[in-house]
This record gives structure tokens, sequence and C-alpha cells, in this order.
């Protein structure tokens, strides 16, 4: 447990926990008001919209949305790389050969106009639905490092060894080949996860986004349209930027300690590391 | 099984390079036998070929021609036949450190194979057989051992696992890949010499294959000498070493270390005995 | 007499500062004499490469020398304390008067510049002053020095066998005439007979050149072939220190014993090792791996 991966779980569980329990104790995101466009103070911790809406509800609701697009994400993302990377790179063949095909159309089809394309045929989206397009357009990156790695895990001595002895093919992929790749799997879920955060949040500030719900992102938007920079409300806006700008970091940050994991030698090269190591050099004679 | 023969195999790989296609022959015409009880040694320096010899015998690679015979049938690869010589002809891997998956437990790694092959056993029966192969290949205290994870192993130790771990199907040929040559230098005859232990007991036909002359002549009864994925030499391991017959054998010879020679360069009373005097 | 020392290690010691520290190198004495061959065997682990990069100071963190000095005495002026060398005078210093081939040099070539390059690199570096033509003289002299064909400047290194990229190495590091030339492995991944090859290149290039060479493998018996005098370390000490011959005949250490019967005579009798394994698998060597340990364990109290 290093210093990073405490600071990264640390806030990464703060805001989780904010996002499953704030929606159960604030009042309700969309009640319009009288009072207009006012700041912290008056009852409302973070001020209200220019519609008198509570920032703070609208807050606690959107934590919970952003999160339901990482998690669906994650869990769709991890799902299609594992089966075309990982499947396909076992099997070998023309199975191979399909599954990569079809991997490398995904990673060349522009992600931006798929969307505003799927978005023009849909105009109320949903939360499930861009977390569904998102997927679709980030899990080739995935897939190909996971096929890469799988590659090189199977022409590995233990596994021919266990080949030899005549174990069962679906045995091999799950008893002997995925141990090795849950580190890979975990960091690449955890980017899977910012990767739908911010862009969840891009999307919705063009007004692609899911604009009947609440997410970091379309609380940017409506922002955005309520000239909240221009008036200088920051508090309509500050508090979901920042929790993108906090989340993102900290996911990032369990990423770092996950490569440290996986790749021992990342772990003397930190500043830390170094200035501890000049401290405590040996005394000349 | 009592013979396993190759009869002139011929191993060809198709290279591409840009447009241009070009045939690299790794095996040429190779034929021998491995017969329960004698060890083979198979001589060759890298890119000699060696390797995919052991490919070709362990069924990871298919002969472009030539055959290789199980008591005077082809080898299958499907069915009950491959099942049975997977069970009678294993291999042990040159590295010590892959060869084994760190996230296993070194009881997992023989208790595998001794499932597979004896699928009535009951739990009870599997542990006590992993046991049973680790005392046998020295690792003592064995439940200690089955417990640990290979990082938590010497690399000897590991080529000992690697060992018991063929030995787990019981098999009757046992096709040793440059078994010690990433091992230190001082433990390496002990693997060796427990091999051969291992070979008498079980009475094992052995294909010892590596670079070094002079364990494989100590080691086996014949030796090959391959060079460029021919045999250019075939005979008892001390004629082979004492009186080659091919040039190629000759300049291996020459080539090794052979500190006797300067001994007697610096000490003109100095005998060509060993060190010791022996 | 013998000959003058041209580089003196005294009580040097090196450290790895982990979660626990361990002790690489322990207060090693050696003195290089001029033009000698000093052979330094020992196992993986034993340190060898460790003292090495040390001397070089090439040691990276979390290694540091926490102790000792390495004093070179060139030929020309005063003895120069290595281990005090820091910045500009360091990296002149480097290469220069010591030369240095790696463990694995073979694959220390960069594939993406031809031989020609690097080579030339090397006096681009060091000695500026020279003119183009004469640069190209010199790589092209080096490499026939080495005996490889000098129409192979313009090769890449993987258009060179793993033999020939050797011997471009060695000339590399011969490239400024050193005065004294760390060899670490330099044949364990080549074949035998690339192997005996490299092996009489420098044994002919130092007669040539004169220079001092400190040759570090696990090979003993290869050591006993080409060194004047052999140092045997393990476990960061060193166990025995003595002329090869001596070595040979009469070793001392119980370790060094240990080590000389692990490699079994080509064409000596069959010896301590017995196919039949009769004798189980310890006996076979001349000393136990117990008697080894507690022949440490005392020489690692006393210090």
């Amino acid at each position: 447990m290093t210093v990073k991966l405490a600071v990264g779980l640390t806030i990464a569980g703060l805001i989780v926990l904010f996002g499953l329990l704030a929606p159960l104790l604030v009042g309700n995101p969309s009640t319009v008001r009288d009072i207009g466009l006012t700041g912290p103070g008056n009852g409302f911790v973070l001020g209200t919209t220019q519609n008198g809406q509570d920032i703070f509800a609208q807050l606690a609701y959107a934590t919970r949305g952003s999160l339901i697009i990482g998690a669906v994400v994650g869990a769709l993302t991890l799902l299609l790389s594992s089966f075309f990377g990982i499947v396909g790179a076992f099997v070998g063949g023309w199975t191979d050969e399909a599954f990569s095909l079809l991997t490398n159309i995904m990673l060349v089809i522009p992600g931006l106009p798929l969307v505003i394309v799927i978005s023009s045929y849909v105009p109320n989206k949903s939360i499930w639905l861009v977390a569904a397009v998102l997927a679709i357009t980030s899990w080739a990156g995935s897939a190909r490092v996971l096929r890469g790695f799988t590659l090189s895990v199977r022409g590995r001595d233990y596994v021919l060894a266990v080949r030899i002895s005549g174990e069962k093919r679906w045995r091999i992929l799950l008893v002997e080949i995925l141990p090795n790749l849950i580190p890979l799997l975990a960091s690449q879920v955890v980017f899977a996860v910012i990767f739908a955060i911010l862009g969840e949040a891009g999307l919705s500030f063009l007004g692609l986004g899911a604009s009947g719900s609440f997410t970091w992102g379309t609380m940017l938007f409506y922002a955005q349209n309520g000239l909240a920079l221009r008036l200088g409300a920051w508090w309509w806006f500050a508090p979901p930027g920042l929790a993108i700008a906090l989340f993102g970091a900290a996911l990032s940050l369990i990423n770092f300690s996950i490569d440290e994991i996986i790749n021992p030698k990342l772990r003397a090269q930190t500043r830390a590391e170094r200035t501890k190591w000049t401290m405590s050099r040996g005394v000349k004679p | 099984m009592t013979v396993l023969e190759m009869r002139d195999v011929v191993k060809e790989y198709r290279l591409r390079d840009g447009l241009q296609l070009t045939r690299l022959r790794a095996v040429d015409k190779v034929s021998f036998e491995l017969k329960p009880g004698r060890t083979v040694a198979l001589v060759g320096q890298s890119g000699s070929g060696k390797s995919t010899i052991a490919k070709l015998l362990m069924q990871l690679e298919r002969p472009t021609s030539g055959a290789i015979l199980v008591d005077g049938q082809p080898m299958r690869y499907r069915g009950a036949p491959a099942a049975a010589y997977r069970k009678a002809v294993q291999m042990v891997f040159q590295d010590p450190f892959s060869s084994l998956n760190p996230y296993h437990t070194i009881g997992h790694h023989l208790a595998r194979p001794v499932r597979i092959h004896h699928p009535d056993f009951t739990g009870e029966q599997v542990d006590r057989r992993v046991l049973d192969l680790l005392r046998r290949v020295r690792l003592e205290p064995s439940e200690d051992f089955a417990r640990r994870k290979p990082h938590e192993l010497s690399g000897g130790q590991r080529q000992r696992v690697a060992i018991a771990r063929a030995l787990a199907p019981e098999p009757a040929i046992l096709v040793a890949d440059e078994p010690v040559s990433m091992l230190d230098v001082s433990i390496r005859l002990g693997v060796l010499n427990l091999l051969a232990t291992l070979q008498r007991e079980e009475n094992l036909g052995v294909l010892y294959i590596t670079h070094d002359l002079a364990t494989a002549r100590h080691f086996s009864d014949e030796i090959m000498v391959l060079y460029r994925g021919a045999v250019v030499e075939h005979g008892p391991a001390d004629d082979v070493i004492l009186n080659p017959q091919h040039e190629y054998t000759q300049l291996l010879a020459d080539a090794a270390p052979a500190p006797e020679r300067r001994l007697a360069e610096l000490r003109p009373g100095a005998t060509a005995a060993g060190p010791r005097g022996r | 007499m013998t000959a003058p020392a041209v580089l003196r290690i005294e009580n040097l010691s090196i450290d790895y500062l982990a979660e626990t520290t361990v002790h690489a190198v322990r207060e090693v004495s050696l003195t290089l004499q001029r033009g000698e061959i000093l052979g330094l065997a020992g196992e993986s682990g034993c340190g060898k490469s460790t003292l090495a990069y040390g001397i070089t100071r090439l040691l990276k963190p979390p290694a540091t020398i926490t102790s000792g000095r390495v004093l070179f005495a060139p030929h020309d002026g005063d003895d120069i304390d290595l281990s005090a060398l820091a910045g500009e005078e360091l990296r002149a210093f480097r290469w220069d008067k010591i030369a240095m081939v790696f463990q694995g040099a073979m694959n220390s070539l960069s594939p993406v510049l031809r031989i020609s390059e690097q080579l030339e690199d090397v006096f681009i570096t060091h000695r500026p002053e020279l003119g183009r033509t004469e640069r190209r003289k010199r790589c092209a002299g080096l490499l026939e020095r080495v005996g490889v064909d000098r129409n192979r400047l313009r090769a890449y290194p993987h258009e060179l066998s793993g033999g020939m990229r050797q011997r471009v190495m060695i000339a590399m590091a011969l490239a400024l005439e050193p005065e004294v030339l760390i060899m670490d492995e330099p044949t364990t991944a080549l074949d035998v007979v690339v192997q005996r090859e490299i092996l009489q290149e420098i044994t002919r290039l130092r007669s040539e050149l004169g220079f001092a060479v400190v040759f570090i493998t696990h090979d003993l018996p290869l050591l006993l072939e080409i060194s004047d005098r052999i140092a045997v370390m393990r476990a960061g000490l060193i166990v025995e220190l003595d002329d090869a011959l001596t070595l040979y005949t009469r070793p001392k250490h119980p370790y060094t014993r240990r080590l000389l019967s692990s490699f079994p005579s080509l064409t000596g009798e069959r010896g301590a090792f017995v196919r039949n394994g009769r004798l189980g698998d310890e006996v076979a060597l001349d000393e136990t791996e117990q008697t080894v340990d507690a022949a440490m364990a005392e020489e690692l109290e006393a210090r």
C-alpha cells in the first residue's frame, strides 16, 4: 500500500460513497424555484441554478449518474475487449484473424462522428444509451493490448508444459493464462472508466449526452447554457468540473499503482525513492 | 512403449522477407531411436535444430516429411493414441524461471498432471502422490515445498520441480532440453545426477539435449552431433569424444576449454590427468 | 619483481539499499598488474558484476559504494582516485583509460545505426579534434584489428553474426587504447567455437597493445586457459586469489574446490561424476554445500 494507492483509493472511495448515499439525503434536484441564480448560503450548500434548482442536490444525482456510466462502460469494455482480445489470441487461426480484423476496424472508425450519427437518430438519450455508445467506441484499444499480451503468455514455457501434460484448452485459458492477465485487465478497466467519465462529460458539454438525466457533463452543459462563467456563478460549474478532475486523478493514481505491481522496476524510479537513497549514502573514508 | 523412433525427419520453415519466400531447413533427415534405459545425447550449438527436434517429439510441431514412429506405428496427434503418447513422453524445459506459472503453488503444478492421468484418484491420493514426487526429487520437507510459489524457490529447486512434473504421468521417455544450462555452475552436476538416478530407477529413455560436450559424454550412452539440422556423427559416447570421425566434432572438441592443455604448457612435467591427480 | 599495478582496489564495499540492505561486495581488495589478465570467477549473485560496475562508476541506485576506494595508476602521471571523480572529469575518464565490455554486449549495439556510426561516435565524443578522414581510418583499422573485414563498416548490427557483434563491441572498447579492459561474461551467449576465436583475439590483442584485462565469468576452465591470475568470488567476498596454475592444481578454499569439480573433464577420466548416480547427487562434487557454507560463515563472521 503506497501513498499513491492510498490517496487514489481514498478520493475515489469518497466520491463513490457520495454518489451512492447523497441522493438519498438531499432534496429534489429538479425543483424549480423563484429565487434564480444565487450563490452558496441561505440553506443551499452550493447555491442554485438560474432556475432556482439546488446545485448540491444536482451534484449528488450527477455523481451517481456519471458513476453509473463509468461502471457500465467499464464492465462492457471488459467483456468486449476480453472476448475479442483474449479468446481470439488464444484460439488462434482464422478466429484470431477475424477478431483482429474487427478490432482494427473498430479502432479506425472515428468515435465522435459515430456518436453524433447515433445521437441524431435518437433525440432523447438515456444514460444507458450513452454508456453503450461509449463502450462500443472504446473497447478496441483495450482488445489490442490484451491480444498482444495473451499471445506472449501463450508462448511461455509453463503454458507449453501444461499443453504437453494434456490439459484441456479451456482450462489452460482459465487457469494458466487468465491469472497472468489480471493486473493488465484491472489497468485497462480503470482506463475505460476514466475515458467514459471524460468522454461523457465532453459529449454532454456538446449537447450530445443524456440531456434528460443528471451527470457531471450535463451539469456543465446547463451551466454553459445558463452563462454561468460569464455571470461569475462559479458554484455552478466548479463543483462538477472539480469532481471530474478529482475522480480522474484518483483513478489515474490507482492505475499507476497497478503499473508498479506489474512492473516492480518502476518502484525505484519515483523521486521519493531516489531522495531516500541519496540521504543514506555511505560516508567516505 | 518400448521404442520411439525418428525416421528421416525433415522440418522446414517458410520465412517471408518482403515478397521473397525462403525455406529454412531446421531439421534435415534426422533419424535415431529412443529406448527405455538408454540415454542419448543430442549435442549442437544454437541454431543447430536441437530445440526443433524437441518440439517435434513433444507434438508442438509437425514434421514436413519423414515419420515419427511409436513402437513401429506412426505418431498420432488426436484421440486416444495421442493421449497415451502424452502420458509416455514428457519434457523438462531449459528455463527454470519461465517453466513454472508464477500464480500457482508447486503443489498445483504437480497435482494437475497427476489428476489428468489418473482421473480416478481421490483428492487424498493425488496429494500423496504430489508429496511423493517432491520427495523423489529431494525437495524436502515436501509439505512445505508444495505450498510455496515458484518465486520462493531457487533456480535449482525450480528445475527439480520441473523434473518432478515431468515424472508425474509415469512416462517412459524423457526429453531434457538443456536442463542445466541456465542453472548456477555448482548445482548443475547435482541436478544431472538426480536425472541419472531417476533414469535408472524408472528405466527411462532420456534424450539429453545440450551444447556441452563434457556433460554429454559423462551422462549418456550415445552421442549425436547436430550441425545445421543434420546429424554429422552418431556413436557411443566415449568413441565420439575420444575418437571423432567428423571434422565438426573435432572442431567442437578442440574448442571446448581444456585446462589440461595449458597445464602441460605451463608446467612441462605435469601430466594430462585432472586437477586432483585422478 | 612483479609488474607495477595499474589498478588498485582497496577495501571496496558496495551495498544495495533496499528494504533490507544487501552487501553485494564486502571489503574487496585486489591489485591488477599492468598487462595481466586477471580472471574473476563466481556464480550468479556473487557480486562480480557489481564489483565491475563499481570500478567503472556505473552503479545505479539503489547500489552505492559504502567504503573503500579504487586507485588507477596511468603509465603517465599520478594515481587517480576513481571513486572521487565526478561530473566532467568522470565522463572524460570513462572509456579513455578503462573500458568495459558488458554482459550481453552483442545486444548492446543500436539496431538503427550502422557500425561505422557507432564506432565513430566514440571518437566524436572523446577525440573531437580528429578530422573526419582520420576518424574513418581509425574505425577501419579498429575493425581489422579485431578480425572483422573493414567492408562490414557500412553494415547494420542485425546483419552480423553474434560473434562478429561481440568483436565490434571489443573494438569499441579498445578504440581509445585503454590501459584496462573489463569484460563481463563476454562469451557466455556465444557458441563454443566462436568463444574460442574471441578468446584468441583477446589474448592476441593483449600481447599487441599491452592492456590489462579483468575477465569476469562463471566458466572456470575457460579462465584457467587464458588468465595469469584468478580470483574466486562468493557472496561478495574474494575467497581465493592465486595464479592460475596453483589455483587449478592446489585449490585451498572449499568453494574453489567445489567450483573446480563442477566442470567434468572432456577427455579425462569420468572421475567424480558417475552416471549411475550411485553416489547420490550431492557427493558427486568434491565439497558439499554444507562445507562451503560453513567456511563462508566463518569468513563472514570475521568481518
